[in-house]
């Protein structure tokens, strides 16, 4: 893929934040890490600001929900280094009592509205953004409709149960 | 953002107009709000509002089999579904780790560059329309009723095409389709000249369009930009040759990029990436020659539905074609990320599997909602009137923006 191999990215990680990022896995050469809320926005600096790395290109922001974990609301970073043409996917898991997460609006504008649609469907509380509010759904919605927790409204259809979808 | 002073509407000291922009004005091509305070004609701020179509695809895609999410796709940017069609399929492949043959992958870039060029056809179209040439669009509309005949030909629809299935197609092209690909090959390039004569060199083309809505490079990544719109500020990133799909490392086609990133260059550039995709298209025809005919879809039983008779008449089929419908194929558990170069920018799959029958977790990266969000910012300062064609001049669809 790129000219920059997954695992020089690895290698700076590690001997720049140790055991503060879970070890990383590779699903389809797209390298994955977990980190926690105290330490994502140093590694979104450090990886967009590092002179070999240079992730400079935030893809994309999102949230999931897995309501049997402990830590049950993920915020998912796509970020893309244009330069050496490489991917990396980190992941933060936040407790549903308290979501909160720092922006990533200090590094990147664009992640203005990729925010808030996190916070529109998930809930997650991005400390420090602008202007966190509804984007998508209705300003007097009170649920955070992507969690799990809220089925699809579709009282006629007894097939789209999710015992049906192998869960 | 700004520092004007805020006035209530009823404040006598209140100098600028409040003007509610859309959600249903006709020059906004679509649902899109904007809420602008405008001093005279200049535009101070403006505030968007989006979400007017908003139907929820991510979760509806959750309660849905990987197959029947295609059609939800079709509903992103229906200007060029059917990139939006086999951007799903490649994920799905790529999770389930299919090769398709390099046929399938050839008819698969013939039809997406198709649908690139009607996709840009409409925008460029569009914004002649908007700075007051309404002949080029009409030029362009038939061109794309040309394409529209091909995709009926090719899977029987239109506009929202669910082209396609995950392994391939869920036909061969017959020989009309390719008679009228070749055909349109012949007779697209005398129109698109036509046009570009129209306007490339305009007077007033040029000086509606050109240093309206400058962006640089810096400001376009800072926002996440993809896209035409991108590359016509001077970056050369696109999907297609940064991350080959559907073999499009095996074509030779230019990637054309602009410098200041004004509306002039985003229509230089998406005219420019129409010729570029005609010579894939051309490359795709003389490549299928060599290829054996008849291959239309991967051999993965598994995955890919049976035809109809031979349910009726295999049991191998039967059982296929019953796992199939009824979701108990095995799917890994895991993740996958997928991007696609559509009309507008990099349009990304987010798929997290959990080994059910539907997705655990679907995400669109729609490039038409990252792309819009600097567009009220961007605004400020504006005339009215260059806003408007700087809103088309963006392409934004309104379906990809709200999915």
């Amino acid at each position: 893929m790129g000219t920059l191999s997954n695992q020089v990215v690895v290698q700076k990680l590690t001997a720049r934040f140790a055991d503060k990022i879970s070890v990383p896995t590779e699903p389809f050469g797209l390298l994955t890490f977990e980190t926690n809320t105290e330490t994502i926005a140093e590694v979104l600096r450090f990886l967009k600001e590092d002179k070999e790395l240079q992730f400079n290109y935030l893809t994309d922001i999102t949230g999931i929900h897995y309501p049997e974990q402990e830590l049950a609301i993920g915020v998912i970073y796509h970020l893309h280094s244009l330069s050496t043409n490489v991917r990396i996917r980190i992941k933060v898991f936040l407790s549903v009592a308290n979501p909160s997460i720092p922006t990533a609006t200090t590094l990147w504008e664009g992640a203005n509205w990729m925010e808030r649609e996190t916070y529109d469907f998930f809930g997650v509380q991005f400390e420090g953004h602008p202007n966190l509010c509804r984007i998508l759904n209705v300003d007097d919605m009170t649920v955070f409709p992507m969690r799990k927790e809220y089925p699809l409204e579709d009282p006629n259809r007894v097939d789209k149960k999710d015992l049906f979808f192998g869960r | 953002m700004n520092n004007h002073p805020v006035y209530t509407d009823n404040d006598p000291q209140k100098e600028t107009i409040t003007l509610n922009l859309g959600p249903t004005h006709p020059a906004t091509h679509g649902v899109f709000q904007n809420v602008l305070e405008l001093d005279g004609e200049r535009i101070v701020s403006g505030v968007s509002t989006i979400g007017y179509i908003h139907r929820a695809f991510e979760k509806i895609a959750e309660h849905r089999p990987f197959y029947q999410i295609t059609p939800l796709t079709d509903r992103l940017n229906y200007c060029s579904s059917p990139i939006n069609n086999m951007g799903w399929h490649m994920t799905v492949e790529k999770l389930l780790n299919i090769q398709t043959p390099k046929r399938v992958d050839y008819l698969r870039v013939i039809i997406m560059e198709l649908s690139r060029i009607s996709d840009h056809l409409i925008c460029n179209g569009i914004l002649g329309v908007d700075t007051g040439a309404f002949t080029g669009f009409l030029y362009l509309m038939e061109e794309r009723e040309h394409i529209y005949e091909i995709f009926e030909e090719v899977c029987g629809a239109r506009l929202t095409t669910n082209i396609g299935r995950i392994g391939g197609f869920e036909r061969d092209f017959n020989d009309i389709a390719f008679a009228k690909i070749r055909q349109f090959l012949v007779k697209f390039p005398p129109i698109l000249k036509e046009f570009e004569t129209l306007f490339n060199r305009n007077r007033i083309f040029i000086e509606r369009t050109s240093g309206v809505g400058a962006v640089t490079a810096e400001t376009a990544l800072n926002y996440s930009w993809s896209g035409p719109i991108l590359r016509a500020t001077g970056v050369d990133y696109d999907v297609r040759a940064n991350e080959p799909y559907a073999s499009y490392q095996d074509f030779d086609f230019d990637i054309p990029v602009g410098t200041t990133g004004d509306v002039y260059d985003r229509y230089i550039v998406r005219n420019e990436e129409m010729w570029q995709s005609l010579r894939i298209i051309e490359q795709a025809m003389q490549k299928l020659e060599k290829e054996p005919k008849g291959v239309f879809h991967a051999d993965v039983p598994e995955f890919y539905l049976p035809a109809k008779e031979s349910v009726y008449n295999n049991m191998e089929a039967l059982i296929y074609h019953f796992k199939i419908v009824m979701g108990e194929i095995d799917t890994p558990k895991t993740e996958v990320y997928h991007a696609v170069e559509g009309g507008n920018g990099e349009l990304g799959f987010y798929l997290v599997n959990d080994g059910g029958r539907s997705p655990y977790r679907l995400h669109f990266r729609r490039p038409s909602f990252i792309n819009y969000q600097m567009y009220a910012p961007m605004s400020s300062g504006m005339l009215l009137s260059d806003a408007i064609i700087n809103m088309s001049s963006l392409n934004v669809i309104a379906g990809e923006l709200d999915a």
